[in-house]
């Protein structure tokens, strides 16, 4: 069987951009076989239940508000093959891939998504609110989840236990204040605090060019290092989150990853 | 419904009818109401309630002119554009108010009258109000959109320590009263904690801004427009739920509705209802149910602006019939009717006949 012959392959991938950083993540990935197809058959359930979802919400089975993630599945399974599952995950509400790489399962997403009671939030906070064990959801608000996301990083460096905070939020995001305000904090205190932003080119309905005055969104931390990212390449995304978790890990304070994607 | 179970038990004694004050978090109104435990009524068997109301559209006003059929969200538009044509310097900014604004309100407007003077803002609250008023405080007539009510709050800070004592710190000198912050509001019924809320009560404890709420399009217009011509930062909130669903004949020029006015929209000499925005509908339909089961004839105040509000209107009804209820989406602790009740309470002391009850939910609007 392919089993015999190829237990594992080496790919090139793309080169990433980078500020305030001497050399970017390596421009090889080896890929095992068992790894391939984990990371294959999770963005591809993510796929289905996102389509799904879509259709329930069109079929107002799903009420409320419904931000689905399919097209970006890459950056949720590439950053948590790059982490441990004892890390922390803090996202704002494009949540679902994130739900189901921290640990929910497909059911209580449904469950949680069609507001039953064996949802993942039993029910109560819809599509925008999931949560799992470190994975503090799931935010309607946009922006506020950043400092939280600050604030679970100290709380890791306080505890010693060699754990980090990835910290997510949109090109739409970026243009809060309160985001400028944790990477001055994460950076003064040297919180082991990844700070991704994922790029999708869309805020809600206004494009990157008509809302901030530089769409390099790697470089706006200024004073924290930046990886520019492919985000449509679960390798790229993996090397990259790998390279972040080590420079964190290492005491060196937080740092910043642009995931260029799209929904 | 809960409150007519409220009314019969109190029928044979009339004095233990109360001054209520519910505080709910949807539009079911008084539905949500706790009985007290002295009523004798078996408790209701759970159940879902969805959203119901009929809009009943008011006559079309027929001294403002010719009028043309309008739902809320496009007699918003109509003030905005007599706006930007009576007044060369008035601006809309917001988030994607330039395609029409995700509610359609500002719908035909940057094309009309160029990119200039409607445009959209990044994703930052604290910044559109800060912006604003710093353009109303140089001059130019600044409507600043806040896509929903819920994110009211990074701009919490400028609206209460810059707007509201602009006027007062400057001693005169500079003030922002050109600035009008629209905003959606109010339970929709599938918004959920993020997109229902009714942030009236956070900012009736700030002095120096106007909070106004109409109920229907024709008050829309009005109220929208003499909250843009107010010399002071004005606070619209829009009831969602009502942008598609009330549809009346509202007249195409420019009018005003004067504001810190209540409206008395029925006449009743049992018990005063007051409320704003889409409970007044609500409230009608108790009315209606009030007089037909129970004999009780209710007069129905719609206080229109919250800040400053019309006590007058309020005590002399009070006066009159010697109940009030009022009803709210909002959490009951510290929610706006407290404020009312307890003025009232003041006032008009010796003629209510009720004791005070305070009832309802401190809770968040629900999927």
């Amino acid at each position: 069987t392919y089993a015999d012959f190829t237990p594992q392959a080496s790919f090139d991938i793309k080169k990433c951009d980078v500020h305030k950083l001497e050399e970017g993540p390596p421009l090889q990935a080896v890929l095992t076989r068992e790894e391939g197809l984990q990371y294959y058959r999770t963005m591809q359930t993510m796929r289905r239940m996102e389509l799904k979802s879509d259709q329930l919400y069109k079929q107002k089975i799903i009420r409320g508000f419904c931000h689905l993630y399919d097209g970006q599945e890459a950056c949720a399974v590439g950053i948590e093959a790059g982490i441990n599952l004892t890390d922390h995950l803090i996202t704002a509400y494009r949540a679902h891939g994130y739900t189901l790489t921290r640990g929910g399962t497909v059911r209580e997403i449904m469950a949680e998504l069609t507001g039953r009671r064996g949802g993942i939030a039993k029910g109560k906070g819809g599509s925008m609110h999931m949560y799992t064990k470190h994975f503090y959801g799931g935010n309607g608000i946009v922006g506020a989840q950043v400092p939280l996301g600050a604030g679970v990083a100290l709380a890791c460096k306080y505890l010693g236990k060699n754990e980090l905070c990835v910290c997510l939020y949109g090109d739409g995001a970026a243009n809060q204040g309160q985001i400028f305000e944790t990477y001055n904090m994460a950076s003064l205190w040297k919180l082991p605090c990844i700070f991704i932003c994922e790029n999708n080119k869309y805020g809600m309905g206004t494009s990157v060019e008509r809302a901030a005055a530089s769409t390099d969104y790697f470089k706006r931390g200024d004073f924290i290092p930046g990886l520019r990212v492919d985000g449509m390449d679960v390798l790229c995304v993996r090397e990259a989150t790998k390279f972040a978790a080590e420079h964190c890990r290492s005491g060196k304070g937080p740092i910043l990853m642009e995931l260029q994607t799209y929904r | 419904m809960a409150a007519t179970r409220l009314f019969l038990r109190a029928s044979p004694v009339k004095c233990s009818l109360t001054g209520l004050t519910g505080g709910v978090h949807s539009s079911l109104g008084l539905t949500l109401l706790k009985l007290s435990p002295a009523c004798t009524a078996k408790p209701q068997a759970q159940r879902r309630h969805a959203a119901h109301f009929t809009y009943h559209p008011e006559p079309a006003p027929s001294q403002y002119g010719p009028t043309q059929k309008m739902n809320l969200f496009q007699s918003v538009t109509s003030a905005l554009d007599n706006t930007l044509a009576g007044d060369p310097t008035a601006v809309i900014f917001g988030e994607d108010v330039a395609f029409g604004g995700v509610f359609r309100c500002t719908v035909g407007l940057r094309d009309k009258y160029g990119k200039d003077r409607v445009f959209n803002t990044p994703l930052c609250e604290q910044g559109i109000v800060g912006f604003g008023i710093g353009a109303a405080a140089a001059g130019a007539t600044a409507i600043a959109e806040i896509q929903f009510a819920d994110y009211i709050y990074p701009a919490f800070d400028q609206i209460v320590n810059e707007a509201a004592k602009y006027r007062y710190r400057s001693g005169n000198m500079f003030d922002c009263g050109k600035l009008t912050i629209r905003s959606p509001w109010g339970c929709v019924g599938h918004g959920s904690i993020y997109h229902s809320q009714c942030p009236e009560a956070f900012f009736t404890h700030c002095p120096g801004i106007k909070i106004v709420v109409p109920r229907g399009p024709v008050q829309a217009k009005g109220l929208l427009l003499s909250c843009i011509a107010d010399q002071n930062p004005c606070i619209f909130f829009e009831p969602k739920i009502l942008y598609r669903a009330a549809v009346e004949q509202v007249p195409t020029e420019a009018y005003q509705i004067p504001l810190s006015q209540a409206e008395v929209l029925q006449e009743g000499s049992d018990l005063t209802l007051v409320a704003w925005g889409t409970q007044v509908h609500v409230l009608k339909e108790v009315a209606a149910m009030a007089q037909e089961k129970l004999g009780v004839s209710c007069e129905l105040i719609d206080l229109r602006t919250i800040l400053p509000w019309d006590t007058e209107t309020v005590c002399k009804s009070v006066v009159k019939t010697g109940r009030l209820l009022i009803s709210h989406e909002a959490p009951v602790t510290g929610g706006f009717a407290a404020e009312i009740s307890s003025t009232v309470q003041v006032r008009v002391r010796w003629e209510i006949k009720a004791f005070y009850f305070h009832r309802g939910w401190s809770t968040y609007g629900s999927l």
